[in-house]
This record gives C-alpha cells, structure tokens and sequence, in this order.
C-alpha cells in the first residue's frame, strides 16, 4: 500500500526569499487587528461587562425585532438580543438593574415569564448573572493570564534556547494574540470566559509549532557551523514542513468535527482555536523564524564561555 | 532499540490497563455500574454544573457588616469582662467611627482597665500582632481600634463558619452533591447540581434565624411599652403576629448558638407542629441556672427580633431540652428547625455572580460532545492510517489509550468534565498524535539520509524527544496558567488539557516505542514502510 505523503521527500522551499513581504503583511495585520479592536471594539460578555444573560430555546425562529421589543417593554434597560448556536436559541443581554440582588432577582423572573406567556413551549437554558466587581475581576484575570503566559513561555524559550529565540517567541504569540482578538473584532461574535480559554490555547499550541522549528534550527545550527543563516532557515522549515502540516491538519481534523457536530455554546471557542491553528502556523514559520534573522543567529549562538572562545581564536570557524 | 527490559514492558502495560480499568466505570450505563464488581473502581467522570444543569452563587462577605458584627460583638465582651470582680464603672460605650470607646469613671481605675482590655484582645495567630490596638487617651478614656491583622483573621474564621452553615442549610442531610467551598480570602462559591430555582436556594442561604431566649421585663410600665419606650437594660419587642409589644432585658439568657439539635416534631398535647431543641453542655447550664433563678416569671422566645411566644417558667427546665412552640405549619417548622441546626451566618453574604444551567442544554451538549469526539477520533485514525501505515497503527493504539486514560485519570482526581472541557478534549485528539507525529517524521528523514532500519528508529525516537519534551512544556504553562486564574468551566478545560499532554507524551513515547520494539524483535523486518 502507498501511504499517504503530503509532503514530498526532500522539498526545498525558499521560505526565506518572502521573510519581507511576509513581515509587512504581518505587521499591516497586526496593527490593523489592533485599530479593529480599538475601533470597532470587542463584543464582551457579561462575564467581562457584567449584568445578566438569559438563553433561550423557541420552538421555532422568532422576529428579533419582536422579541427585543417585548424584552425592552419590561423596562430593564436596554436590552441586547444575539443568536446564539442554532437559529431558534437567542440570547438576551440585560445591563445589570440598579438595586443589586433583589432587583436582579426580578428582572430574571420578569423575563422568563414574558417568554412564558408570549412564546409558549420555549425554554429557558441558562441565565448568568455577573456583578461589576466579579466582571472586572475576571476580565483583569483574564488579562493577566495571557499575558503571564506569554511572557513565562518566552522566558522559558529563552531559557532552553537563546535570547533571540524568547524574543521571537514574544513577537509570535503577540502577532496570534492580536490576530484573535482582530477576529473577534470583526465578527462582534460575543468575548466570554471560553474565549480566554481559547486564546490560551491558541498560545499554547502556536508555540508548540514554533518550538519544533526552532529545536531543529538549533540542531541544525550544531550540525552545520559553515552555513550561512538564511539557507539554514530554510533548511530547517523544509525538514520539519512534512510535521507541521500532518501535525496541523490531525488538529485541524478533530476541531472541524467539533465545530460542526459539537454543542452550540463553544462553537465561538472552537472557531477560534480553529482559526489560530492557522495563524499559529503561519507565524511558526513567518515570524518565528525570521526574527531570528534579523536579530543575528549564527552558529556560535549556541556555544558559550571556553568553547565560543576558542572559536573565535580559530576564526574561520574551523572547529567540526 | 531492541532492548526493552522486561520490567519497562510491564511497567508501561500495567500503567496504561490501570488507566484504562478507572475509565471503564465512566464509559458505562449506570445499570451496568450497579453490576460491576465491588473490588474495581466505580468513580466516574462527573460532570460540571454547564453540563449537569444546575445553579452556582458567588457569595461575597460584607466586609463592613463583619466590621459591624465584630464591634458589637466586642461591646459585649467588654461589658462583660468589666463587671467581673473587681468591678470597673464605666460610662456608655460610644462604637462610632469603627472604634469601641468608653470613659473610666474612676481615673485610679484606667490602668486596670486598660490591662483587661489587652487580654480580650487576642494575639492573631504567631504575628504577635494583637487583634485590637488599646490605648489610654484623657486620662480616663479607653479606646479599642481593630487591627488589620485582627480584622482579617476575624474575616477569615467567619468565613469558615459561613461556609459550613452555608452548607448545612443548603443540605442538611449532607447526602446531597453540593459544593461549596471558600474562594479567595471573602468569597463562597455555591454549586448545586439539578437546582433550576436560584431564587429558593438563594432564600435558603439568606434566611437568618437568631434566636434568642431573654426573660420579659414585668417592671416596665405597660404604656409605655406600647410606644416602644422600654427602662434601661431591657428593650421593647413586637409579637410575632404584631398585635402588641412587650419588653425584655437586653441581656440574652440563652441563643440559637448554644443550640447542638433542632428538629421538627408535634407538641404532645394539641398535636400542633413545633420545634424540638437541645442545647450544648454550657448552654443547658445556663439555661438551668437562669430558669431556676426565675420560676413564675415569664421569659420571651426570640426569633428575629421577634417575641414568638412569652411563656411562664413553671419549673426549672435543667435537661437542656426544650421545645419551641407559635403559629407553624410542618413546613415552616421543618425549616425553622433547618435554619436554627445550622447556626447563624457570622457575616452577611452578597450574591456577586449568579449562573444557573438548565437540564436539556447539557443534555444536548454531551450528546453532541460525544457525537464530536467520536468523529474526531475517527478522522484523525483514519489519517494516521493511511500516512503511515503500520506506524499510524501505532498511533491508533496511543491515541485510544491516550482517550481512555484521560477519562480514568480524571475519575481518579474526581475532575468534572466540563463544556470547553468536551473541546479540551477533542483537542488533545488532535494534538495528541503530534508526538508520535514528530518521531514517525523523523524516521522517515533519517531513513532517507541512508540509514539502516534499527538505527533510524532508534535515532528517530532519540532525535525527536527533545522537540517532543520542549513543545509540550510551551502547553503546560499556558495549561497551568488557564487553571490558576481560570474558574469553574474553564478550569475544566485546563485540567483536560494538562492531563491530555502528560498522557499523550507518555503513550506516544513509551507505549509506541515499546510496541515498535516488540515488532522489531520479533519480525526482524528487511524494509520498513513509513
């Protein structure tokens, strides 16, 4: 049987040759990405804003314009409605009462009644009720988590590799953070506590890819002191391509199916750790690895103290 | 290669079946369960409150009623502890600004005062630190300031008592799977699985029951009782029905804390409901003591601030039993007697965050999360099969074991599974073959640079371990980062993945070598097909 080979035996792809084109498309990406979210804003959820989520299921599609009128003649302020999943579960965002609990209380029950009398046979999923202080808890929490992960994975590059290699580690979960955050941006689809998550993930998972290439680069940078960095690069992304793109697509393969069989209420994490799949891989070779360029690599980066001495004093680079 | 120890081979299998036996139980039916051996595991899987459907409170403390609660608590201590012997008059105890103050009548007294004072104050912990700072002002004034130190171990021990009469109200019995535990250093999280009505479990939790007994003031003159004016060291207090008023001294005879049982019963003569109690050791002494001193004279049952009834003392009551009888339907009986056994709430609690899940949408959402699973599974197999043939086979086996060992591991720890933890899941499926991935690859490559069978497995295993061990490390610390600051669902989703990458490295580097070697060893192949 002939197994399956995406990846042809021996490729050498000129990865290198589009490393400028590449890095003003991912800085024009990266900023726009960030003007989006400053602009356009993201769609929070109660979990980051506060105030109250009620989700619902009707037995079939309702006019939204309806529903938010009659959500909005209850007098709770104004209120928000979304699909959420499939097209008869919705949605409806309430800014938190004045009053604290009690009033609260009443503004739920308000609303499950109304959708009681006016829509018999829905069903009420799930109703959340988050207050100022916890939301700005956990959005800080949020916050800081993905920033602490960036920086402890960064640190821990560096600390396995060299310096060059934390920093282009920072600069690559930077570009995929925003890349997500631009996403949700755009598609206003709603920033809850899952998309932390998802975005943790994401982090996670692009420097899964990246780690691989950079182990090879610092194999190959051992292996073969004479060559030059850039086809260096280049052979190291050709070694490990074959990896990467069996590695991305298994990953690939089991989220497609979750995104389209799986429950509604994480489709919006599974869409983004799908798409930062993408991203993560793209900038593993993109961004990664080119930094390293820039920022100076070459073989003596890896040897240190006694041994990087004694290379100078040969010079040429004579030692095998 | 080749030389696998025996004792590695059992290792690795007796690891992975140990695995696999604590995931059977979640795996299947609960009728099947209910048939399944004693002597094997039967923890299952448990699923998070987004799944299960049911209701979570955030509780938060209210930092300035404990404050409140403290000081008063204090003025009372201090009342006390200075009519002991020798007695020291003060003047009224003035509690403004967060701040207990009083005037020493006799300055000659102060030091005195001062140096009792101190010794109400408790050390916190081994700070050294005192709860209250004392100091003399005037000449004749004491003024008690709480500590910082003093205040949050006081915090902290309320909370811990809140906790536990949180607990007891929500489930009395202590049969049901209810959670609740402290968060943080003010916070009390609430999960009750099933619950669709937060509102009745949020009336559990909040309903206050202080009961206390204090004998009736028969020297206060009635008219004025009914404008509410009582003589000093009682209190005027409405009847539960509000029809009249009554006095009572201020001092408490016995409360609801000294209380070890309550419990619904029916009062013996009219049959009508009430509630049966036992106070603890000291409380019945009191309450002995009290009710010998008195006899004749009649004493008010207080719940709340309210007179449920103001019976005579016919005889001294010296058991420490007692039963408490008013206008109670069974259920409101059953609940009073809840509400006492479970002790006052030591500080007012605020519902900061409320969530409440129904049934049928977890329902759904495992149906399709195993539907998803199922999928995934299958597709990455099948794509691992036709890439590398016989290896891709051995992928399977990593990726089967490395599915039922995430499930058995989780039952061990008693980790619930939660929504994102369905994506957690699937997406250590797919991430899961990416070490096995890294090695088959490497195999490839260094067959292609020429070398023989043996040595390119050999070098492919070796060579690809560092990549393997350094990329998942980048995993777990944005694992362990979702877990620290994540809550509830999310760190569902964290404890997934961590176990998903632990076991995922362990299956594709120790469980597929040691299949490889075994067919090395006993095949002894010429070409090898990757």
């Amino acid at each position: 049987m002939r197994l399956l080979k995406l990846v042809p035996d021996n490729t050498n792809i000129d990865f290198m040759r589009w490393r400028n084109l590449a890095l003003i498309l991912s800085i024009i990406a990266t900023a726009a990405s960030l003007m989006l979210v400053g602009v356009r804003g993201l769609n929070l959820g109660v979990d980051f804003v506060g105030g109250q989520m009620v989700r619902a299921t009707f037995p079939q599609a309702v006019q939204v314009d309806q529903l938010r009128d009659q959500v909005g003649a209850l007098g709770l302020g104004e209120a928000s409605i979304q699909e959420s999943g499939g097209p008869t579960s919705y949605q409806i965002r309430l800014p938190r009462p004045e009053g604290g609990e009690a009033a609260a209380n009443a503004a739920a029950s308000k609303v499950r009644q109304m959708l009681g009398s006016q829509y018999p046979g829905s069903r009420v999923d799930s109703v959340e009720t988050v207050s100022g202080k916890v939301s700005e808890e956990l959005a800080t929490d949020g916050a800081l988590a993905i920033g602490l992960a960036m920086i402890g994975i960064a640190m821990f590059i560096w600390f396995r590799f060299e310096w060059q290699f934390g920093v282009g580690a920072l600069v690559t979960l930077f570009h995929d953070v925003s890349m997500t955050l631009g996403f949700f941006s755009l598609t206003q689809l709603q920033v809850d506590l899952n998309v932390v998550a998802a975005i943790l993930t994401i982090v996670g998972y692009s420097l899964n890819d990246t780690v691989v290439i950079y182990d090879r680069i610092r194999e190959n940078l051992r292996k073969y002191r004479k060559m030059q960095t850039v086809p260096l690069l280049n052979l190291s992304l050709n070694e490990t391509l074959s990896r990467t793109i069996v590695t991305s697509l298994s990953i690939l393969l089991a989220l497609g199916a979750l995104m389209i069989f799986g429950p509604e209420v994480i489709f919006g994490l599974t869409v983004a750790i799908f798409l930062g799949i993408f991203v993560g891989t793209y900038s593993s070779i993109y961004i990664s690895a080119p930094i390293l360029v820039w920022l100076g690599v070459r073989p003596d980066s890896f040897l240190r103290g006694e041994e990087g001495e004694k290379i100078e004093r040969r010079g040429d680079g004579a030692v095998v | 290669m080749l030389d696998f120890a025996r004792w590695k081979v059992w290792a690795i299998t007796l690891t992975i079946l140990v695995g696999m036996l604590f995931a059977v139980p979640s795996l299947l039916p609960q009728k099947a369960l209910d048939r399944y051996p004693a002597f094997l595991p039967h923890s299952r899987v448990s699923l998070g409150l987004d799944l299960a459907g049911g209701s979570q409170l955030l509780l938060e403390a209210d930092v300035a009623d404990a404050a409140k609660q403290r000081i008063t608590a204090m003025e009372e201590n201090v009342r006390t502890e200075l009519r002991n012997d020798p007695r020291v008059e003060i003047g009224d105890i003035s509690t403004n600004g967060g701040r207990i103050s009083f005037m020493v009548r006799d300055p000659a007294q102060l030091d005195t005062g001062v140096e009792r004072m101190r010794t109400l104050a408790q050390p916190v912990g081994l700070t050294g630190t005192r709860a209250w700072d004392v100091q003399a002002f005037d000449g004749n004034r004491v003024v008690m300031t709480p500590t910082a130190q003093g205040s949050a171990e006081a915090l902290k021990n309320a909370l811990t008592v809140a906790r536990d009469v949180v607990r007891r109200r929500i489930d009395p019995s202590g049969t049901k799977e209810v959670t609740v535990i402290n968060q943080g250093a003010q916070r009390i999280l609430v999960q009750v699985p099933g619950v669709q009505d937060p509102e009745a479990l949020k009336a559990l939790i909040g309903q206050t029951a202080r009961l206390e007994f204090k004998l009736v003031d028969q020297s206060a003159d009635p008219a004025a009782v009914a404008q509410g004016r009582a003589p000093a060291g009682s209190q005027v207090l409405p009847l539960a029905d509000g029809t009249a008023n009554i006095a009572v001294q201020r001092r408490v005879m016995v409360s609801g804390e000294q209380l070890v049982e309550a419990h619904q019963a029916f009062d013996p003569q009219s049959g009508a409901p009430n509630i049966s109690i036992k106070f603890n050791a000291a409380g019945a002494r009191r309450f002995g003591r009290v009710t010998q001193e008195n006899v004749g004279k009649p004493f008010a049952i207080i719940l709340d601030e309210k007179v449920l009834s103001a019976p005579n003392i016919n005889e001294p009551i010296l058991g420490g039993q007692a039963s408490i009888s008013g206008n109670f339907t069974t259920e409101s009986a059953n609940a009073l007697a809840i509400s006492l056994a479970s002790g006052k709430l030591p500080v007012k609690l605020n519902v900061v965050e409320e969530r409440t899940v129904g049934p049928d949408l977890g329902r759904d959402s495992i149906q399709k999360g195993i539907i998803a699973s199922v999928l995934a599974v299958m597709a990455v197999i099948v794509f691992m099969l036709i890439t590398y043939g016989r290896f891709g086979v051995y992928a399977t086996a990593a990726l089967i074991v490395n599915a039922l060992m995430i499930l058995g591991i989780m039952a061990i720890f008693n980790a619930s599974l939660t929504l994102p933890g369905i994506a957690g899941f699937v997406l250590t499926i797919g991430a899961a073959v990416d070490a096995n991935v890294l090695i088959n690859e490497r195999i490839r490559e260094e067959m292609r640079r020429g070398r023989k069978i043996l040595d390119a497995l050999d070098t492919g295993y070796k060579e690809a371990s560092t990549a393997i061990f350094d990329a998942n490390i980048t995993n777990t610390i944005a694992a362990a980062l979702m877990w620290y600051f994540g809550s509830g669902p999310i760190r569902g989703f964290a404890v997934v993945l961590f176990i998903g990458i632990v076991t995922s490295v362990f299956t594709a580097v120790n469980f597929t070598r040691m299949l490889v070697a075994l067919w090395v060893k006993r095949r002894r192949p010429r070409e090898l097909h990757i």
